[in-house]
């Protein structure tokens, strides 16, 4: 207090409160005037004791340092403030550390200490502070200190601090490369983080410290993909430009056939290609067909990791953040499909209208893409005419974009709009507008004429630019067809006389020179005139009069002799070296003389040689080598640091690389396959309807997964919801995984006891079925494997496991006496399954014979379901067979699995060896050539709870044979597909079965009275009523039932009046009475005994529902009561 | 990513620098200022130069350079875009983004520079997490900090930055709870001599000021969604609902904020409300020219226009004007060329006229090109695009709220050409 009150009296008490007032603007310096004397007033003012002193000292020193002066010399006064307790003055004196700290070093180290305890803080907001300071001063001494703090901040629990260790990175790496190895492992370990808080900042600090170590990416490949749209938009940005990048090295040309296309038609372009150029154009093409014609022997599949990134960043096209937008749009233009490129023209467009500065960006970049994919701007043409109010610059480059947009079709309107900007006040924007229209007159053949008749009319402009720059153009013009227009070199040659622009003149000069034929009066003429002025022109204009008077020489020497050597003699001694040497090179060439060589025989060779014509490109012509919305594109040469776009490599690398240990292999390892499949066995692949189907396919599973990610990452839309529900969800993984060890170890045990009984039967069944197919492939002709298109194929497979599972189903249920029946529920059951025998059955619903499937209702079920479904959907609605009575789902295709197809459905079967399994019925088909042997199930990946019964193995499978088996799924009341591989004896495929949530169920067989009672204590908030209106045609009361009993394994109740009623079981834990009123109400009961099962109630509740509802008429299911 | 930033004054004088690694000598930025001096006009610097070492990366916003310097690689619009996030970020501090404020403030300004970007990559740039740490300063907050001691550096931590709605704070209070939608759009057209018109579209953004208690979560939807062609929102927007929906689903920021800009494509037809008769000429003998300017309703949909203001730039010949306007009053600016006629409201009945003659400086030659004309008018309560909210509603909170949604278009770049 004794220096701050020694203070007040030096300064003569300025303010009464003891106070002084220093002003409001710490930046005016005011009063103290030398730098000394406010220096020590600044070092006394933070010696004081009040923070209010100090708060004003520091405010002042910054305003220092922010105008640029030097406030060195307080270094040691500052530093003692860093532990201050008032944050202002702390982050002050931050401010003035990181900024002084490097000139320091020695006095900086004083201030480690406190930044160290500040990273033990317990808020996290503390902790992140401190790192941020500690990393952002550069003294080489503490790196190992910055390190350590690093690293433990990379493990900290508060993403917030990950994310600042993350921005140390980069800061670390600049002070000392030689860390790089440890910040490579850092990085490594932040790329793994799941949230989005740190994404973009470690993607940002790898981009800086590694971004050649491309492969850290592979693992973190998807969730970059899914976390994307709720990454902040800086993050965005580099996150989506690294991507570009790591899509270019692992993915395939997605327009690899149009490409080889595009360029074969283009090598037809060249104008003044010699003969050899023809020739080797050839070569080129006949390459390329050879490549194309590969190519289509090799159709291009995408992989779904790439068209996962691509549907990911399209929704950041309406991101407000320019810099978002663009750095999606270059990533289309690089990666996308061409069909596809187009969606981000408008987003490009809609940019144009933000400040200028992103306008020139975005035209630059445009400008480039216009030249590659001109088709995508065309529609947007009017939204790049020029506004009198642009900046030139801007003018310029929407000038160059109309030009490129340029086409036969709208040329027109073009010239007419050029037109009026030619009568513009800006100088060089008319100069650039007469380069286009020249531009446009090379390019497009028809409007040549007009555009040169138009050149030729400014050449009696009144601005001395405007008819230079058309001397310029219509130079270039006139090469293309000179002899048409030896009237236009008169008129320029007239021109001699007015323009100066010594680009214009030079221009004229080697018009008539070039042509001097078409002009043979007129050229001496120009010569002489030259002759005179000689010494005045530019040395541009001068080194084309030597031109002119030397092709002149040659081609009329008695006129024009005298002049010549005249011209060399000036020339000879012209300041300019160029000159003095052009003139001697030009005198020994066409003068004979007896010491000239060889050479000037070939004079005129040399001098009037045809020259081809210059070919006027646009100056963003191949600018796309460089990344688009790069800095290097900007500037059209490589900045430092930048990173090469690599060019997309011949064949994919392996995609595996991607796979984390959330199984999401299904799809890729398939795809996988197929592949090698085409590879080895070209006899599936020549056939065009296989591709087909197996795209299409692709494609599907890549919208199933789509939703899912969706899912992932929208329904909350909060990022940490999702990141939670994330890391839940692996957690159960790891759970079932080892859940699912301990039941494969007790099926095993069952399975030995079981699986005398099982193989018997199975046995008889096979046989059953060779009868069967032998029969089929019998009727058919011997060829139709070969011949018949896919969905042919497919249908008669469908229609094969139709008759089949009708015939099994009948053997099965005179046949199963399973061994135990312990639980009251298994008998009821059974007695129903031996009632399925008597064709007088009361109770129709559940028996499969007699619910045809309404084809549109079922298509609709299946995409609800995909729709709904968390994983992956093998459902595929093409292997829907319209008449079949169980709905079968293909699990492998059959040029996935080399010839093995394998279907299945839910067979609605009890599962004799657990009752609480869903039994799936499954049905191989071997179409190869060779016997498939040892067909059986490993690897069950199950999420927790599941358990699986495996099939028998099946020891050979002949070929064209056609084999069942049934396995047993406990999906645990949940729609979780259950992931397994299917061995052969020489492959194995991962498939997956996901069952429809009305297949999860078990009808319980009740009377009337019991399900009233039933239904009496399910009341209230179990209930759910919907009103539907339901179409004429499924107004009866069979209808209904039928499609509900298709849509859910559920049972009639019987009852006397036409009321209706079915009443099912789902397995152990909840039951669902549904009641059907023909009136058109629905309503459904829940028992909630259970809670765990909301989701697939909810689920089953909508498919019900959607399955009455008819096409036409939409049922809304708007819930009265939310599901518990 | 950035390296320094440097504030350069329209003169070119460099009033403010930060750097954010190692220090960069401002000489550096003599190489911008000899560009500048080229490109005479400020609008005609390049925003990006190449200097041996390092590239300059610039905007020019309320007659201020924001030059920033960077060593490597960085796309160029990341730059821009932060560029111009900082000078929206002065403006919502201080009112304005001008060379005096900046000055006024320069404390202030270097705090959230230093917060904004962290080693030159951005770290909070939403305007709700900054206010947090660093308080807007106000006259009020200005007399009690002198009194007290106190300062304008927010006591608590950046929670904003931990939040998964880093755009909104949590614990927002207020009495009246009220939900304000502009709805404006600008039309931005070229029209040819004969009034024809060349190119036409419609700009529009919803500008809200939303003053919410607690976290709502709001829906506005649209009468007619379909009409808009092309979409950028606000972060809160959910993409997704949009998509499927085309409803506007969002948790709003506290206060002031642009929603969502929209495009209605130039396919449709643009009614466009006013028409402009005209006819300047010049002379060949004599240096002096004619203006004869008329303008008339066309499409205003019923509306009056209003605030109409035309512009025009003159060639640089020409000395002075002398002109007689029915309405309004017109201003020429000697240094700029410009003659400024402020119309202000368009009456139907007496159609406003500005006419009279033009004198050029004498041994000009005439000028080549006639001038074009800018207009600039308002609409009251019309989208002229035909947009309309249908409701809005909102979930998550108890409370009713007040809400209200204007309409207003106005001209853009609204050009005729002569």
């Amino acid at each position: 207090m004794s220096s701050s009150s020694a203070f007040n009296e030096e300064k003569g008490g300025s303010s009464s409160v003891g106070e002084p007032e220093y002003g409001h603007d710490p930046a005016s310096g005011g009063i103290f005037s030398s730098d000394y004397k406010r220096h020590d007033d600044l070092k006394e003012m933070l010696d004081s004791n009040k923070d209010s002193l100090k708060l004003e000292a520091m405010k002042r020193i910054v305003a220092m340092i922010a105008r640029g002066k030097n406030a060195s010399d307080l270094f040691p006064a500052v530093v003692k403030n860093v532990a201050c307790k008032n944050i202002e003055v702390k982050k002050l004196v931050y401010v003035y550390l990181v900024r002084y700290a490097e000139e320091q070093q020695d006095l900086a180290l004083l201030s480690i200490s406190t930044f160290q305890r500040g990273l033990k803080d317990p808020n996290q907001l503390i902790r992140a502070s401190a790192l941020r300071v500690l990393s952002s001063i550069r003294v080489t001494i503490i790196v190992p200190i910055m390190m350590l703090a690093i690293k433990e901040a990379a493990s900290d629990m508060s993403p917030y601090v990950r994310k600042t260790a993350a921005h140390a990175i980069p800061k670390l790496y600049s002070l000392d490369p030689e860390q790089k190895d440890q910040l490579i492992e850092v990085i490594e370990k932040l790329l793994a983080d799941k949230t989005t808080l740190v994404a973009g900042s470690v993607v940002m600090a790898f981009e800086e410290v590694c971004p050649e170590r491309i492969d850290l990416i592979h693992k973190n490949y998807r969730k970059l993909c899914n976390l994307l749209i709720d990454v902040e938009e800086w993050g965005q940005v580099v996150i989506i430009n690294m991507l570009t990048r790591y899509a270019r090295t692992q993915f395939l040309n997605p327009n690899i056939n149009e490409s080889l296309l595009e360029e074969g038609g283009g090598g037809e372009k060249t104008f003044y290609g010699s003969d050899e150029d023809e020739d080797e154009d050839e070569e080129e093409k006949e390459k390329k067909a050879e490549a194309a014609a590969m190519a289509k022997r090799k159709p291009y599949v995408m992989d779904p990791d790439h068209r996962l990134l691509l549907r990911n960043t399209k929704p950041l096209l309406q991101s407000r953040n320019a810099a978002v937008v663009m750095a999606v749009a270059q990533l289309y233009f690089h990666l996308a499909p061409k069909a596809e490129v187009g969606v981000i023209a408008k987003a490009l467009v809609r940019l144009l209208r933000s400040h200028s500065e992103v306008q020139y960006v975005v035209l630059q970049n445009v400008a480039t893409m216009t030249i590659k994919r001109r088709g995508m701007f065309e529609p947007y043409l009017k939204s790049f005419y020029i506004r009198s109010t642009d900046p030139t610059q801007i003018k310029i480059l929407k000038l160059e974009v109309l030009t490129n947009l340029a086409n036969e079709t709208n040329i027109s309107t073009i010239l007419r709009e050029f037109q009026t900007y030619i009568k513009s006040m800006d100088k060089d924007f008319v100069a650039a507008t007469i380069q286009a229209i020249g531009r446009c007159a090379t390019n497009i053949g028809e409007v040549r004429d007009t555009c040169l008749n138009g050149l030729v009319q400014l050449l009696s402009n009144r601005d001395e630019l405007v008819v230079a720059e058309s001397v310029v153009v219509i130079k270039k013009l006139l090469q293309m067809q000179p002899e048409k227009h030896s009237d236009i070199i008169k008129h320029m040659a007239k021109l001699t006389d007015n323009i100066q622009v010594p680009m214009a003149r030079a221009s004229i000069l080697w018009l008539i020179g070039e042509y001097c034929e078409h002009v043979p009066k007129i050229a001496p003429d120009v010569l002489r005139k030259m002759a005179k002025s000689f010494t005045n022109e530019e040395d541009i204009v001068k080194l084309q009069i030597l031109n002119l008077a030397a092709k002149l020489y040659l081609t009329n020497s008695k006129q024009t002799k005298l002049l010549t050597q005249y011209v060399l003699n000036l020339a000879k001694y012209d300041q300019n070296y160029d000159i003095r040497d052009r003139a001697r090179f030009i005198r020994q060439l066409i003068v004979p003389t007896e010491k000239s060589g060889a050479l000037s025989k070939y004079a005129k060779k040399l001098f009037l040689a045809l020259k081809p014509a210059p070919v006027l490109e646009s100056p963003f012509k191949d600018r796309d080598h460089f990344q688009l919305g790069s800095l290097s594109h900007l500037l059209n040469a490589k900045a430092g640091g930048y990173q090469e776009l690599p060019d997309w490599p011949e064949s994919a690398p392996d995609p595996s690389v991607r796979n984390v240990e959330v199984p999401e292999w299904t799809k890729c390892s398939s795809r996988e396959k197929r592949k090698e499949k085409k590879v080895e066995k070209p006899f599936y692949s020549d056939s065009e309807g296989e591709s087909g189907p197996t795209e299409s396919a692709d494609s599907e599973s890549d919208s199933a997964s789509g939703s899912e990610s969706g899912s992932g990452s929208e329904g909350s839309g909060s990022a940490s919801e999702s990141e939670e529900s994330g890391e839940v969800s692996v957690s159960e993984e790891e759970e079932g995984e080892e859940e699912e060890k301990k039941t494969k170890k007790r099926e095993l045990k069952k399975a030995v006891q079981e699986s005398e009984s099982e193989q018997s039967s199975e046995e008889e069944d096979r046989k059953h079925e060779r009868k069967m197919k032998q029969r089929k492939s019998d009727s058919e002709s011997e060829s139709d494997e070969e011949e018949e298109s896919e969905s042919e194929s497919s249908q008669s497979e469908s229609d094969d496991s139709e008759s089949e599972a009708e015939v099994r189903k009948k053997k099965k249920a005179a046949e199963s006496k399973p061994p135990s029946k312990p639980v009251k529920k298994e008998t009821k059951k059974e007695k129903k399954e031996m009632s399925l025998l008597d064709l007088d059955d009361f109770e129709p619903a559940p028996s499969p014979q007699v619910t045809p499937v309404n084809n549109l209702l079922s298509n609709s079920l299946v995409t609800d379901l995909e729709g709904l479904s968390l994983s992956e959907a093998v459902l595929s609605p093409a292997t829907i067979a319209p008449s079949s009575a169980l709905k079968s789902y293909e699990l492998l295709h059959r040029i996935t699995g080399e010839g093995l197809s394998v279907e299945y459905c839910f067979s609605r079967q009890p599962f004799s060896p657990d009752a609480n399994m869903v039994a799936v019925q499954m049905q191989f088909t071997n179409s190869s050539t060779s016997d498939t042997k040892n067909l059986h199930m490993e690897d069950v990946k199950l999420q927790s709870g599941m358990r699986v019964k495996d099939f028998p193995e099946i020891e050979s499978l002949p070929a064209g044979e056609t084999a069942t088996a049934v396995m047993g799924i406990d999906f645990c009341d949940s729609t979780q597909a259950a992931n397994f591989q299917l061995c052969t004896h020489t492959r194995k495929f991962f498939v997956s079965i996901q069952p429809p949530v009305g297949e999860l169920m078990r009808p319980v067989f009740l009377t009337e009275n019991e399900f009233k009672k039933e239904q009496g204590q399910l009341m209230g908030m179990n209930e759910i009523t919907e009103k539907l209106t339901l179409d004429a045609k499924c107004r009866n009361e069979h209808t209904i039932v039928q499609r509900v009993t298709t849509a859910a394994n559920l049972s009639r109740v019987p009852c006397g009046s036409d009321r209706e009623c079915s009443l099912s079981n789902v397995p152990v834990k909840c039951s669902l009475n549904v009641s059907l009123l023909v009136t058109s109400r629905v309503t459904i009961y829940r028992s909630t005994r259970s809670s765990g099962l909301g989701l697939a109630i909810q689920v089953l509740e909508r498919v019900i529902l959607r399955s009455l509802g008819t096409a036409g008429q939409k049922c809304t299911i708007t819930k009265g009561k939310k599901p518990d | 990513m950035i390296n320094s930033l440097f504030l350069i004054s329209h003169s070119g004088d460099i009033f403010l620098e930060k750097h954010w690694k190692s220090v960069i000598s401002r000489s550096v930025c003599d190489y911008f200022l000899e560009a500048k001096e080229k490109a005479g006009d400020p609008e005609n610097v390049a925003p990006v130069l190449q200097t041996p070492h390092h590239y300059l990366i610039s905007i020019y916003r309320g007659k201020l350079f924001f030059l920033s310097v960077t060593q490597t690689e960085v796309p160029p619009l990341f730059v821009i875009e932060f560029l111009h996030r900082v000078a929206d970020t002065f403006q919502d501090y201080f009112g304005d983004c001008s060379e005096v404020l900046i000055k006024e403030n320069t404390v202030t300004v270097y705090e959230l520079l230093e917060e904004m970007l962290d080693n030159g990559f951005p770290l909070a740039t939403e305007s709700n997490v900054l206010k947090e740490m660093i308080r807007p300063p106000t006259i009020l907050r200005s007399v009690v900090n002198t009194l007290t001691g106190g300062s304008n550096v927010g006591g608590t931590l950046p929670t904003g930055q931990l939040s998964n709605v880093p755009w909104r704070r949590a614990g927002v209070k207020y009495t009246n709870n009220e939900a304000y939608f502009d709805v404006i759009e600008e039309i931005d057209a070229i029209l040819d001599k004969s009034g024809t018109t060349v190119f036409a579209e419609i700009q529009g953004v919803i500008e809200a000021c939303v003053k919410l208690t607690g976290m709502p979560d709001l829906t506005l939807s649209f009468m007619n969604p379909r009409l808009l062609d092309d979409v950028s929102f606000h972060p809160c927007v959910r993409f997704k609902r949009w998509e499927s929906e085309h409803v506007l689903s969002f948790i709003p920021p506290d206060g002031n904020f642009r929603l969502m800009s929209y495009h209605v494509s130039s396919q449709n037809l643009v009614a466009i409300p006013v028409y402009v008769k005209q006819n300047i000429s010049f002379l060949e003998t004599g240096s002096c020219g004619r203006l004869d300017i008329t303008i008339g309703p066309k499409q205003t949909m019923g509306k009056t226009v209003e605030s109409l203001m035309v512009t025009i730039p003159m060639p640089k010949s020409v000395l002075s004007v002398n002109l007689t306007a029915t309405q309004g009053t017109y201003t020429f600016d000697l240094t700029t060329k410009v003659v400024l006629w402020d119309v202000g409201k368009l009456n139907p009945q007496k159609l406003p006229n500005l006419r009279g003659s033009i004198s050029i400086q004498t041994g000009a030659p005439k000028p080549e090109e006639n001038p074009s004309i800018n207009i600039d008018m308002k609409l009251q309560q019309l989208a002229i695009s035909g947009l309309k909210v249908s409701r809005l509603d909102m979930y998550g909170e108890k409370y009713k709220p007040f809400k209200g949604v204007k309409y207003v278009t106005k001209a853009g770049k609204f050009q005729v050409r002569t």
